[in-house]
């Protein structure tokens, strides 16, 4: 079965993308490494390969969760498979 | 991989220590003698120049610093002897007397008063004699513990916290019970990752000096900075590469020292381990002021994961590069040494992954070139703390 993104935790709010190529309204693959499972989501968007997608629904000032830890909050509402990048997440720090 | 019995073939120095690799460096201690430097490199062959542009009316901190940077350099067990040459004698002879520690050949020449030609012509003749010193050397059998290894990840993306990271941290956790001396270091780069590290280390004493560390580097980030940071940590590549945010790029890079690693110790910059064990080093995320701190510090082979495809090489550190995403693994392939992309598909195991890095290790420790090497990547960058007077 070919994966087309990596979750590290189940609790996570991101997927990382891991092929080339991801066009808007793909059905997606996700692999969560640490509990050795399976998920799918359909993309909302192109996403590069590297980059994000939205596991959850998210608020606007909402926490990003990846790795099982706080990466940042959302400075935009978020839908699940959307794209998540720099124009909707900010760090919290500096 | 058992490495229970595995040893290397390496080149014990009169100090004990092990190096893979038997340079005779000419080393200027300041930029006015890099000139002079590379004039002695160009006349004997089998020598290096490691030109550099600091060196002048430094003080304080940062003085002590590039000394420690240079003799560091000098003193590394890659290097089997060394030719200095300053403008003036004063601190020619303080790098010469703290390389000469090691037991080592080295000799020291000033400018001032000879001009450029008759000191390239003195250190020429001194450089010829270590050449026929170091090319008599030979390899020998080394245990495991005597070789010594950094890490630093570069041009990171999302595919280093996944796939290269882990399978340095990996090859870590296999290396760390044989006794071998290791370290991680990119201070700012651990920022929101920051009580991971905590939690790992050794002992209370271990927690505060690093906690120290990494708080005065954030009062350096927060005394300079005009914005979020963003575009230098994380820099413009890490976020093409998909990285959002510095707590993102941190949880990546801190899977580098593994899933069982304790942090044993606590290292200020280019400062040498004194004993066994994980150490943390207090350093610039840069890679090549990082490698450089690392091959200062005396370490002689270097882990560097990387994701968007990092070129970074070091003139005395063989830097081997491994990356797990597609995409650079094709585009960039003459700079890989260690193709890990195959985690992403579920071709490999985190395991295996660590075991390929580990046999590359072996490779290069026994004298294989890395990618870097053959390319020619010989960036030498000392670290500034602030400016000269």
């Amino acid at each position: 079965m070919t994966i087309h993104f990596v979750v590290h935790e189940e609790d996570d709010s991101v997927g990382t993308i891991v092929v080339e190529g991801v066009k808007a309204g793909d059905t997606l693959t996700g692999w969560i490494m640490e509990q050795d499972k399976t998920v799918t989501v359909k993309t909302l968007n192109d996403i590069p390969i590297g980059h994000k997608i939205a596991l959850k629904e998210l608020g606007n000032g909402d926490t990003v969760i990846k790795y099982g830890v706080d990466i940042g909050r959302t400075v935009a509402p978020i839908r699940q498979g959307e794209y998540l990048h720099v124009h909707n997440v900010k760090t919290k720090r500096w | 991989m058992d490495l229970g019995k595995e040893t290397f073939r390496g080149y014990r120095r009169d100090n004990g220590r092990v190096g893979v690799r038997n340079y005779v460096v000419i080393l200027p201690v300041d930029d006015i003698s890099n000139a002079a430097a590379e004039g002695v490199a160009k006349n004997i062959q089998g020598t290096m120049a490691l030109p550099h542009p600091y060196g002048r009316l430094q003080f304080g901190a940062d003085l002590d610093l590039h000394f420690r940077t240079l003799i560091g350099t000098g003193a590394n067990p890659n290097v089997a002897a060394v030719v200095v040459i300053g403008i003036e004698p004063g601190w020619t002879k303080r790098v010469v007397d703290g390389i000469a520690k090691t037991g080592k050949p080295v000799e020291g020449f000033a400018i001032e008063h000879n001009g450029d030609h008759a000191t390239i012509m003195n250190a020429s003749k001194k450089a010829k004699e270590f050449v026929h010193y170091a090319t008599a050397l030979q390899r020998s059998e080394a245990p495991l513990k005597d070789l010594w290894l950094s890490t630093k990840c570069g041009e990171s993306d999302t595919t280093s916290g996944c796939g290269a990271n882990p399978t340095v941290g990996n090859a870590f956790d296999k290396l760390y019970p044989h006794g071998t001396t290791l370290v991680f270091g990119e201070t700012t780069e651990l920022t929101g990752g920051e009580h991971v590290v905590a939690a790992r280390c050794r002992t209370p004493e271990v927690r505060e000096k690093f906690k120290m560390m990494f708080d005065r580097y954030q009062e350096v980030v927060n005394r300079h900075k005009t914005s979020d940071l963003t575009e230098s940590q994380p820099t413009k590549g890490n976020i093409a590469g998909g990285l959002t945010t510095i707590e993102e790029k941190a949880l990546g890079n801190i899977q580098k020292i593994g899933k069982r690693c304790k942090v044993d110790g606590v290292l200020d910059k280019a400062e040498t381990p004194t004993g066994p064990g994980l150490w943390f080093m207090d350093s610039s995320s840069a890679a090549a002021e990082m490698v450089t701190l690392c091959a200062a510090a005396g370490f002689v082979v270097h882990f560097f994961p990387t994701g968007q495809g990092n070129v970074i090489g070091n003139p005395i550190l063989p830097v081997i590069k491994l990356c797990a995403n597609p995409k650079t693994v094709r585009t960039m392939a003459e700079h890989m040494d260690v193709d890990v992309s195959g985690l992403l598909r579920r071709e490999i195991n985190m395991d295996q992954a660590g075991d390929k890095l580990l046999e590359c290790m072996f490779a290069t420790a026994n004298g294989r070139w890395t990618a870097a090497e053959a390319l020619g990547h010989r960036e030498f960058v000392l670290t500034r703390l602030y400016e000269s007077a």
